[in-house]
């Protein structure tokens, strides 16, 4: 007669508990994933997925579409609009939204071409100047919420208009800048791309890194006495990683090769992650996503996190204006209308951040924009018109929309939330 | 044993003195000159009947509400507890009724909620580590602490809400009907937990519906009713004083149908008889 429960001296600190499975080993870990899955905790297995069908489906109809020039433009592409839905991931994090990261980044471009081609500033001044605008009007947003309860779907419905309105006041009768060709931003924008080497060495940092911190989690983990994950998995994850992003970077190669810019954004989403994986800042995002009010009593200053969300969200819809400038190299009245905010924020959304606040990663950003600029870029090489590239992505963000409401269903009643 | 004694009574250092403490929503006044003492090493027990004020009470001390009037003295130093995290930063911690979880975290991460080791690189071994050393301290019964917070049950939560309020070496602690979702064994291993907190040193403000349990561990019992003070009992005073005194009468529900189920048996008696 022991008691099931009863601690034991040698078995790990969290091993004692004989009621629940512990999946060790390879084998182990690819149990636990699929009862991840089958329970609702998709993460961003339907975006990759989708993404394999988009572009079995547009390489079948146009073989050109799988050229490795294609996808180089496609990764120039998905970098400007990338970087403003790095912000909108910060904002629908806890549960709030900014409509107006499209005019943001328009007003944004329209600073730089004022600012920098037509009264003469350094590129590198207007570029931050526009940045810290950007800045002011997340604190105004957050003002307006923390302060007067205004709710942020509102305040930021009245930005997109008034934001838009300084923009075409800003570029005034003419309507557009041309940025000059040759400048390094519009280079930048345009045509910089990494040396092979330079490529296929950064190519290996997130294997090595897996690798490096997984094997001091696992050395402090049984310093501990905690159970680690087994060594296997993780030379098996950091290899397969190693080894997918090698053959994608020499793919790449085969055309033009990396993009800078795209660079830029992978390194701002890794930043990102990290900030809301491994901080205090990231848990209390987290938190007060999830219910604002614990969070309160945890003593975590909620308005400083909602103020914190809005400001990175408008100065990463800045700074996304400001590379879409370069990647056009002209500052317009039509520079951030149209589809560029709801892209952004279908990208957050279809990359697997919830809508229902708490539940979110960096990384949801950049293969949701991957999945959007796929299918902007199949269908117009197959030239078929914007309007039904409008009908096609609105269909795909309502599919991502109710597979993150089912699955969130299927979390809550496998008690997953 | 009687050093130690001594030394207790000796130490029992006022930790929270409360004089005319209000509070009003509005119209509605919850709260109406409050007067409460505690003592490091002292257990407190706030009774009352529903909308007493004790939980509004227990709000303002975690510094949620703010008092309308009234003055908090902490250590004999006056206090404004604006906020949460003032509360907490005194070392006022607060087991909350609806326990303020965040469901979409997990264990560790809701116990260290707000107090991360590193911030700017979390220790998940040390706060792993920690969180265990707590929860094995209450004797929980706790699957896996990587789990969200929502697959928990109600009393594997309440377990976990009260080794949060503990992680900080509070002075004070406050418990908001602490064993209203536990099992059996659990309430017990709560009430032993109370009374090793106490002996600890620290001030215990515990709210129950559960007379037992109340009795069991409280030096001292305050009554609210309608948001006053209604008088302070030892735990040594009858169940129908207490009752009269939480509800107000001694011709109340609870001895109408304690008279009316006496005098039933005595008829029955008699009807056997």
């Amino acid at each position: 007669m022991t008691d099931p429960i009863e601690k034991t001296a040698t078995t790990a600190l969290d091993r004692r508990d004989v009621r629940v499975k512990h999946d060790a080993g390879i084998g182990g870990a690819l149990r636990a994933f699929i009862e991840r899955v089958r329970s609702g905790d998709l993460g961003s297995l339907p975006v990759i997925v989708g993404l394999v069908i988009i572009w079995t489906v547009f390489t079948s109809l146009n073989p050109i579409f799988l050229s490795s020039n294609n996808l180089v433009n496609l990764l120039f592409d998905c970098s400007t609009v990338g970087v403003i839905s790095l912000g909108v991931v910060c904002v629908l994090m806890l549960g709030q939204i900014d409509l107006s990261v499209g005019s943001m980044s328009g007003f944004a471009s329209a600073m730089v071409g004022v600012l920098w081609v037509n009264e003469g500033w350094p590129v590198g001044l207007a570029v931050i100047a526009a940045v810290v605008i950007g800045g002011l009007v997340g604190a105004l947003y957050s003002l307006l919420f923390n302060r007067l309860g205004m709710p942020s779907f509102v305040s930021t419905l009245a930005g997109l208009l008034a934001i838009l309105g300084m923009q075409l006041y800003l570029l005034g009768a003419s309507g557009s800048i041309n940025l000059p060709y040759g400048a390094p931003l519009v280079d930048f924008g345009q045509l910089l791309i990494m040396p092979a080497v330079l490529s296929f060495v950064l190519a290996l940092l997130p294997g090595a890194a897996l690798l490096i911190n997984g094997l001091s989690s696992i050395r402090r983990r049984c310093a501990a006495n905690l159970s680690a994950s087994s060594k296997g998995g993780l030379m098996l994850r950091a290899g397969l990683t190693t080894l997918l992003l090698e053959a994608v970077v020499a793919y790449l190669n085969v055309g033009r090769g990396v993009p800078y810019m795209f660079g830029l954004f992978v390194g701002l989403a890794v930043a990102l992650n990290y900030a809301l994986r491994r901080t205090q800042w990231g848990r209390s995002m987290h938190a007060v996503g999830g219910n604002h009010e614990a969070a309160r009593r945890a003593g975590i200053n909620v308005r400083a996190i909602y103020s914190s969300a809005f400001i990175l969200c408008s100065m990463f819809a800045a700074l996304g204006g400001v590379l879409s400038a370069a990647r056009l190299a002209s500052a317009s009245q039509q520079a951030g209308t149209g589809d560029v905010n709801l892209n952004a924020i279908a990208a957050a959304v279809i990359g697997g951040t919830s809508l229902f606040g708490g539940r979110g990663s960096a990384y949801s950003a950049v293969l949701g924009i991957i999945v959007i600029q796929s299918i902007a870029s199949g269908l117009t090489l197959l030239n078929l018109s914007s309007s039904l590239r409008f009908m096609i992505t609105g269909a795909v963000l309502a599919i991502a929309v109710i597979v993150d409401s089912l699955a969130r269903q299927s979390r809550v009643s496998h008690g997953r939330a | 044993m009687t050093d130690l004694d001594a030394q207790s009574a000796t130490s029992k250092e006022l930790v929270l003195k409360l004089r005319g403490i209000s509070k009003h929503f509005g119209a509605v006044s919850a709260l109406t000159d409050i007067d409460l003492d505690v003592h490091a090493g002292e257990v407190v027990a706030l009774v009352g009947d529903n909308g007493a004020g004790k939980s509004t009470l227990v709000k303002i001390l975690a510094g949620v509400h703010q008092p309308s009037s009234g003055t908090i003295r902490f250590r004999d130093k006056p206090v404004t507890l604006t906020d949460p995290a003032t509360a907490l930063d005194l070392g006022i911690a607060t087991v909350f009724q609806d326990l303020a979880l965040c469901e979409n975290l997990d264990v560790v991460a809701n116990i260290f909620l707000g107090r991360e080791l590193k911030p700017f690189q979390l220790d998940e071994v040390a706060m792993e580590v920690r969180a265990w050393t707590l929860l094995n301290e209450l004797a929980a019964r706790i699957p896996s602490l990587r789990d969200v917070v929502a697959s928990l049950s109600g009393g594997q939560r309440q377990t976990v809400a009260i080794a949060r309020s503990l992680l900080l070496e509070p002075k004070v602690i406050m418990l908001d009907e602490p064993t209203a979702a536990l099992g059996v064994a659990q309430t017990a291993e709560v009430l032993n937990l109370i009374e090793r907190v106490r002996d600890r040193g620290l001030g215990v403000i515990m709210i129950s519906h559960n007379m037992e349990d109340v009795r069991a561990v409280a030096d001292r019992i305050v009554v609210l009713r309608l948001g006053r003070n209604n008088g302070i009992f030892y735990p040594d005073t009858s169940n129908e004083v207490l009752i009269s005194a939480i509800t107000g009468a001694s011709n109340n529900a609870v001895s109408r149908r304690a008279g009316r189920l006496l005098a039933e048996r005595e008829l029955s008696q008699e009807g056997q008889a």
